[in-house]
């Protein structure tokens, strides 16, 4: 007979001590869970991930649905437990459902603290703690202009970048005259400010609110001070409480969270408590790695497995708002009898401090560059004496004597949380090294998930990678191009170019390659690569093409194609529009429809006619479905248009001409305005030109697709034939030095602007550069005319079929 | 078992797909490095997937949607990912002609 477990509250720290139960003793209980969100459990900590955008509400699903169903866990989501009657051990919920248990854990997690102003039950007045905050905050921000975050902690910052991100204007409002006072000390507090200050967040310390201001929804804040400040949102995140009122009313002995000893007991037998709810040793703990040990244990003592107890936790800190590394751990402030060694460089806007204690590291503050956080951590953690030689934890050693990354990490118990936002042990990661093959932080993470969150942890991924595979292997611990190699774009680039390589078998035969025939990331890029390196050796290898550039047209889901041919800077005639009206009758397209890049779209196509319709157009190939010169975007300019400085058509047809048919690392745009109006959008262009009065600006890296970027300006010239010299060698540049699959905009950003306009400046390497771009255009034709003209390779669109005297 | 001629091994291009048809069947057929031909069904469990415009890397197709890899062999999809597709036993006999062996009744008269 099964013994039955109850677990009142659905969340991380709950779901995760489920999960360790199952491993060490899947068979002893029934579970049933209550959970109040009308959600699987979800991972709270990326909550900030969704309103900044990077992630959806499914992203930071950790148990879907299934997961309950497969372990035969019967989940109420959507209902509170309302009554617990500890003599005849059940729980009834508010819906009325009773679950008899033999064991209960309390997993409520804690409530936001709402400050009791009046006026706090205006509408517009939320809290920032689940999946429902974030949906109000992200309505609102479709409505309203104007929102204020009370509290300037970790959880009111992430809100207030979150806001900040749905165009917000963003006021935080914090009691205490520096931020996140908690963890950081005053000088990395400051440093923090001008930070957020400069990314648009605007601060009001020392304020301390006083009443909430409008009639039904809010329209500001009042302050104790007499001042105000408008308000069509107020988020409050000014702190959390444990959720103990069910325990407090079940008779449970409840301090500021639900009492429990070293095995998470509660004064009640049978009766435990894990995570936000549970207070150890006097402390209620509100990050999320604490409450993984926790459950840890829970397990173990739940299973039957014997263990040292919960000893409590030593926490540190992490600011998730992109563009800011903050961290901190252990006691950072200046105490009587510690010591600390700082370092402060205004230059770089970098921070670091240290504490020490009897020369111990009891603390440390890191602003600007976290890199040694987790060295750091470990140090606190494993406390080793570093009396005398305190400088050295910081600033380096000249004697060598301090510990290695390899023996911080040998000194970790095997059960230590490296990725707090997925949970993970040292014990999974080195489970799945040595058990699962994994030799890359990448494959790490796709194995357990660490890293996989916030990404904070992935240096001590690293350390624990290289620590299990031996220094002597650390070059091959690095992420290759994928999952073939471990050898990064530019030393393939350089193999292929120092031993002069010129196919993709003998890459992956020379550079030893993990699968014969490589992948589908590998594959194509090293295509690309080669014909990169050596335009006129390379043969292209159309079995290393993704079918799009392989058919020359775009797959669609159901398996037909489109068909795109070029038209010149959006400039086309009657005569090649009935061409296209009669080829679209004549093939029956379904669907002919006119694209952002001012061209027509032919879908809905059978392979087998693709020859077929090229042959009738007679025009050339779009290259709609390429890594290569898509469109060039122009507007009428001066030719028409009464406000037009240049000739923008002729400069984009001029364009399009001469870099059609050029493989980059993936797909390029570009587009020519006539005036500053810019109405080709040529700022969110890869290469966008603006005519301005006797002469051009040339604009790169922009985009307008998944990730909306703004184009930089590169340089302003006099003379269209200066447009094309700039253009190509900036586009040389990108092929050179892009990886495969990398747009212009990425690759800016992670080569740096600065970089990209030194390698242009002078007139000299733009010639290099045009004279080689210059070699490669030189050897492009058209590949529909090369398909049409040749029966053989129009033959193979065609399906074959069986001959008709075959009888089946 | 009826055996079927459905083309040339010359028609066949290296790590490349042909579609056969017949009647209201559709096969994606590839010639690997080796020489080898295999036929699947030309349809990815995942969301239906012309697998014939797939990339081959030794004997593996990856779809062309969402690049689901799948084993020719024995048609099993590989992980992360699950499933499986039908398999068709295919050989080339000594003229050069690829020949595919169906076990079923088609609905071709």
């Amino acid at each position: 007979m099964k013994r039955k477990l109850v677990m009142i509250g659905n969340g991380m720290a709950g779901v995760s001590f489920v999960e360790q139960l199952l491993k060490l003793n899947p068979h002893r209980y029934d579970i049933t869970i209550i959970g109040a969100e009308p959600h699987p459990n979800y991972n709270r900590i990326m909550l900030s991930s969704v309103l900044a955008g990077d992630a959806n509400m499914q992203d930071i699903v950790l148990n879907d649905w299934d997961w309950y169903r497969d372990n035969n866990i019967l989940l109420h989501a959507g209902q509170t437990a309302a009554h617990i009657d500890t003599e005849k051990r059940t729980v009834t919920t508010d819906k009325g459902i009773a679950a008899s248990y033999d064991d209960l854990v309390f997993a409520t997690g804690s409530l936001p603290f709402m400050l009791p102003l009046p006026g706090a039950d205006k509408e517009g007045v939320i809290a920032f703690r689940d999946i429902k905050d974030c949906e109000t905050m992200i309505e609102a921000s479709k409505n309203y202009r104007k929102a204020v975050v009370i509290g300037g902690g970790l959880l009111g910052l992430e809100a207030a970048r979150g806001l900040l991100n749905l165009k917000m204007e963003v006021d935080v409002v914090h009691i205490f005259d520096n931020l996140m006072e908690r963890q950081l000390d005053r000088t990395a507090s400051k440093l923090l400010q001008a930070e957020l200050e400069r990314q648009g967040m605007n601060f009001l310390l020392e304020k301390q609110s006083d009443s909430i201001m409008g009639k039904k929804r809010v329209t500001g804040l009042k302050f104790k001070d007499g001042t105000h400040v408008d308000a069509d949102l107020v988020v409050m995140a000014v702190g959390i409480k444990p959720n103990v009122q069910l325990a407090k009313d079940s008779g449970i002995e409840v301090n500021r969270g639900i009492v429990v000893d070293d095995y998470l007991q509660t004064s009640l037998p049978n009766v435990y408590a894990v995570g936000e709810c549970a207070e150890h040793r006097g402390i209620a703990y509100g990050l999320v790695a604490p409450l993984y040990e926790q459950g840890a244990i829970l397990a173990k003592k739940l299973a039957g497995v014997d263990s040292e107890g919960y000893q409590g936790s030593v926490v540190s800190t992490k600011l998730k708002v992109s563009g800011v590394n903050v961290f901190s751990a252990g006691r950072f402030n200046d105490e009587p009898g510690t010591k600390a060694v700082r370092v402060q460089d205004d230059i770089d806007g970098i921070y670091k401090k240290v504490v020490f204690d009897q020369g111990k590291v009891i603390g440390a503050v890191l602003f600007g560059d976290t890199g040694d956080s987790s060295r750091l951590f470990s140090l606190i953690r494993s406390g080793e004496d570093f009396a005398g030689r305190e400088k050295e934890v910081l600033l380096g050693s000249s004697g060598g004597q301090m510990a290695s990354t390899g023996d911080l990490v040998a000194a970790m118990s095997g059960d230590e949380i490296v990725c707090g936002c997925n949970g993970v042990t040292k014990d999974t990661i080195l489970e799945s090294i040595t058990e699962k093959g994994c030799v890359s932080v990448g494959e790490i993470r796709a194995c357990t998930k660490a890293s996989g969150g916030c990404g904070g942890c992935k240096p001590l991924v690293e350390a624990i990678l290289t620590s299990a595979l031996g220094e002597d292997n650390v070059a091959a611990v690095k992420e290759g191009i994928c999952g073939c190699t471990t050898l990064s774009r530019d030393e393939v680039v350089d193999a292929i170019k120092r031993m002069h390589l010129t196919t993709s078998k003998e890459v992956m035969h020379v550079l030893e390659w993990a699968n014969p025939e490589g992948c589908t990331k590998c594959r194509p890029a090293l295509n690309y690569y080669l014909g990169m390196v050596y335009p006129d050796e390379h043969e292209d290898e159309l079995e290393s093409r993704i079918v799009n550039e392989r058919s020359h047209a775009n797959i669609q889901k159901d398996g037909t194609f489109s068909v795109v041919p070029r038209i010149y800077g959006g400039v086309t005639t009657p005569a090649d529009l009935k061409k296209i009206a009669t080829v679209a009758e004549k093939y029956n397209v379904p669907l002919v429809k006119i694209t952002g890049g001012q061209r027509i779209d032919l879908l809905g196509v059978k392979k087998e006619d693709l020859p077929g319709m090229w042959g009738d157009l007679d025009m050339p190939s779009g290259y709609a479905y390429g890594k290569a010169l898509r469109t060039v975007k122009t507007c009428v300019g001066s030719t028409f248009c009464r406000f037009g400085t240049q000739d923008s058509i002729k400069m984009g047809i001029d364009l399009e001409k001469k870099f059609e048919r050029l493989d980059t690392p993936h797909k390029v745009k570009l587009a020519v305005s006539g005036c500053p109006r810019n109405c080709a959008e040529a700022t969110i262009k890869d290469l966008g030109v603006v005519a301005i009065d006797g002469g051009w600006e040339i604009y790169v890296a922009g985009n307008g697709g998944t990730r909306v970027r703004a184009a930089d300006l590169l340089v302003k010239v006099k003379t269209e034939e200066e447009v094309l010299e700039w253009t190509g060698a900036y586009l040389q540049y990108y092929r050179e030095t892009a990886n495969w699959n990398e747009r212009t905009s990425e690759w800016a950003q992670r080569v740096g602007l600065d970089t990209v306009k030194k390698a242009l400046e002078s007139k000299e390497d733009r010639d290099a550069l045009c004279e080689r771009i210059d070699k490669t255009l030189g050897l492009v034709k058209d590949p529909w005319k090369q398909i049409v003209e040749n029966a053989e390779l129009s033959k193979a669109f065609d399906a074959l079929t069986a001959p008709a005297e075959a009888k089946v | 078992m009826n055996e079927v001629i459905v083309g040339h091994i010359s028609e066949f291009t290296d790590r490349r797909g042909r579609v056969f048809r017949l009647g209201e069947l559709e096969l994606a057929l590839f010639k690997l490095s080796d020489g080898e031909v295999k036929a699947v069904e030309n349809n990815c469990p995942h969301k239906n997937g012309k697998l014939s415009e797939g990339m081959v890397c030794d004997h593996h197709v990856y779809c062309p949607l969402h690049d689901w890899k799948i084993d020719l062999n024995d048609g099993l999809v590989q992980a992360p990912d699950e499933g499986c597709i039908q398999t068709y036993p295919v050989f080339v006999d000594d003229k050069g002609n690829v020949v595919l062996q169906l076990a079923m009744q088609s609905k071709v008269s």
